[in-house]
């Protein structure tokens, strides 16, 4: 394992993120706090409780979900592209390290990022709704989780993509709406039949709910099999990542 | 000594259908350095990417330092460095942060020393701080022969180092190729300039088409295919060559006022006294003469126009 190739990449990653600290971390908090001014404040109060659980705190963690995917999925994509793009990875592709090391450090850094930024929305929403964490380990494990996952997918997007216009449309044109139907700000019982069966193969429904029970105790899926979801789903990207690398897929010809 | 790169029947057909490389078989010796020269579109850059990792091998196989270069490519990567040919660089780190992530690439652990050094051999090192994106052409290539010399390789390949390279830079580059080969280094470099080679090379290659048409020492090529002229200059002008000179190769200019004598250094030892003095018995005089040889140049040019 060359451990010092998927430390300088996962450090290259991270002084990205410093660079543009203001686009990396402020601007998902700021309009996170939108969310929670219009939606928790604002209409919250308005709005009965769900699963006796006030509005305002029953979308906290919908809302670091929602956010945690998009910056995942567009953080990780934007890593790979970058050196596609301006050729700089010529020097990643004859360096003495395996596929899997590449991914570490890139996807480690895309994860980091989002944990990080997930925790500092958490931190902001306590500043306008009440609520507590009740299994603590848990919730960190599902931020991680998800975290990695969408890291996972957006690096399989940021390999497939050859413009930056593909990079962006996936993001905005299926993470984003998955995560709002994904039960962020409902619970997907308040749904009609039909729809509640559709919903169940948005693979988010699985994120969010897991991620609420670790809140609240209370989710609309089993907690169980939320986790085998993302287990599923993180088997899936890695084959595919796999397969890209065994190919040269767009990368290599 | 074994070699310390071996190409063997090496092809490579990209996806489009397109040959880039033919069978190409070449052996570099450890501490050459080595030209591959050949006009646009004839390999060269795909021959360099295959044995560095960026582009897949087709049938064949490469070994660096007697190491496959695909299963064993961490072994053999660690013993290459390459500086490409665009000038690929992320424009916003620092000169010092871009060589860090070189180094950690490679697996070696941190070295600072050796990076001062090395930053201070390429006149680099008052620019560490500096974006790259501030910095000249010219530093930008620099910053990239850094890089490829960031992990100690014993193994330089150079794309067109010297591309858009002004001339007080270009003999500074020379200079320091000679200084990394005489510390061991074997290095194989690609080039448009033709005197860039017949300066530099210790061997060349010359590929065509995807086609290695052509491998010699460059001392040897020279020779062996350098043509001298012996150009004189008439007193008076001559209407037709004598018919008793006709076995030698001469040319005469359409004015006549020059006679050009064509031949082999090697094979033709004695035959010009015998054109001089045979001239002398003919009364043809002469005001000045001069001899001129071919250069790598024209070899070149006429192994690429007969295929
Ligand atoms: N990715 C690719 N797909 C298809 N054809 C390619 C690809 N890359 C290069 N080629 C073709 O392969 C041939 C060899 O290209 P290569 O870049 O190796 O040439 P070169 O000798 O380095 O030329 P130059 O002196 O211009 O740098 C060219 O005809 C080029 O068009
Ligand atoms: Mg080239």
């Amino acid at each position: 394992m060359n451990i010092h190739a998927i430390k300088a990449i996962y450090l290259f990653e991270m002084a990205r993120t410093w660079r543009t600290l203001m686009q990396s971390i402020a601007s998902p908090v700021l309009s996170t706090s939108l969310y929670f001014i219009v939606f928790g404040s604002a209409i919250g109060s308005r709005m009965a409780e769900i699963d006796g659980i006030s509005y305002g705190a029953y979308i906290v963690p919908g809302l670091i979900m929602l956010t945690v995917l998009t910056e995942s999925t567009s953080n990780s994509s934007f890593g790979i592209y970058m050196p596609k793009f301006s050729g700089t990875i010529y020097e990643i592709l004859s360096a003495p390290i395996s596929a899997l090391e590449i991914v570490m450090g890139y996807v480690g850094a895309a994860a980091s990022k989002s944990i990080v930024l997930g925790l500092i929305i958490l931190l902001t929403a306590r500043l306008f709704v009440d609520f507590s964490v009740a299994h603590p380990v848990w919730m960190l494990a599902f931020l991680i989780l998800t975290s990695v996952s969408f890291s996972l997918l957006g690096f399989i997007i940021g390999i497939w993509a050859d413009s930056f216009e593909k990079l962006q449309v996936v993001p905005l044109m299926v993470i984003a709406p998955l995560a709002f139907l994904g039960g962020s700000f409902y619970s997907i019982h308040m749904l009609p039949p039909l729809w509640q069966t559709i919903t169940l193969f948005n693979p988010v429904v699985y994120l969010v709910s897991g991620f609420r029970w670790s809140f609240y105790g209370v989710s609309d899926v089993n907690v169980g099999f939320s986790l085998a979801m993302i287990a599923v789903f993180i088997v899936i990207c890695l084959g595919i990542i796999a397969w890209m690398f065994r190919t040269g897929y767009k990368i290599k010809v | 000594m074994h070699p310390i790169i071996s190409i063997q029947n090496l092809s490579k057909t990209y996806p489009s259908g397109f040959q880039a490389l033919k069978s190409i078989s070449l052996d570099i010796q450890p501490g050459e350095i080595f030209a591959l020269l050949g006009p646009n579109g004839a390999g060269k850059t795909t021959l360099i990417s295959i044995i560095c990792g960026i582009v897949n091998p087709g049938d064949g196989r490469v070994l660096a330092d007697g190491l496959d270069i695909v299963t064993q490519y961490r072994e053999a990567r660690q013993r290459i460095g390459l500086v490409p040919q665009e000038l690929s660089v992320a424009i916003f780190e620092t000169v010092w942060d871009t060589l860090k992530f070189s180094r950690g690439l490679s697996g070696k652990p941190m070295d600072k020393a050796y990076l001062e050094q090395l930053l201070r051999d390429l006149s680099l090192w008052d620019k560490r701080h500096n974006k790259i994106m501030t910095l000249s052409g010219g530093m930008k290539r620099r910053v990239l022969i850094a890089k490829a010399l960031a992990h100690q390789p014993r193994i330089l390949f150079l794309d067109e180092p010297t591309a858009g390279v002004d001339v007080e830079l270009r003999r500074d580059m020379w200079q320091m190729i000679r200084k990394l080969r005489e510390s061991g280094v074997t290095i194989i470099l690609t080039t448009h300039y033709i005197e860039e080679a017949e300066e530099m090379a210790d061997r060349i290659g010359v590929i065509n088409k995807g086609e290695l048409v052509l491998v010699e020492e460059k001392a040897a090529l020279m020779k062996k295919l350098g043509q001298k002229q012996l150009t004189l200059q008439l007193q008076k002008p001559l209407d037709g060559i004598p018919t008793s000179l006709a076995d030698f190769p001469l040319t005469l200019t359409q004015n006549g006022e020059q006679l050009i004598y064509t031949y082999d250094e090697q094979n033709e030892k004695n035959r010009i006294a015998e054109l001089l003095r045979q001239l002398s018995a003919l009364h043809v005089e002469f005001r000045d003469l001069k001899t001129s040889q071919s250069s790598l140049e024209d070899i070149f040019v006429s192994l690429v126009e007969e295929k």
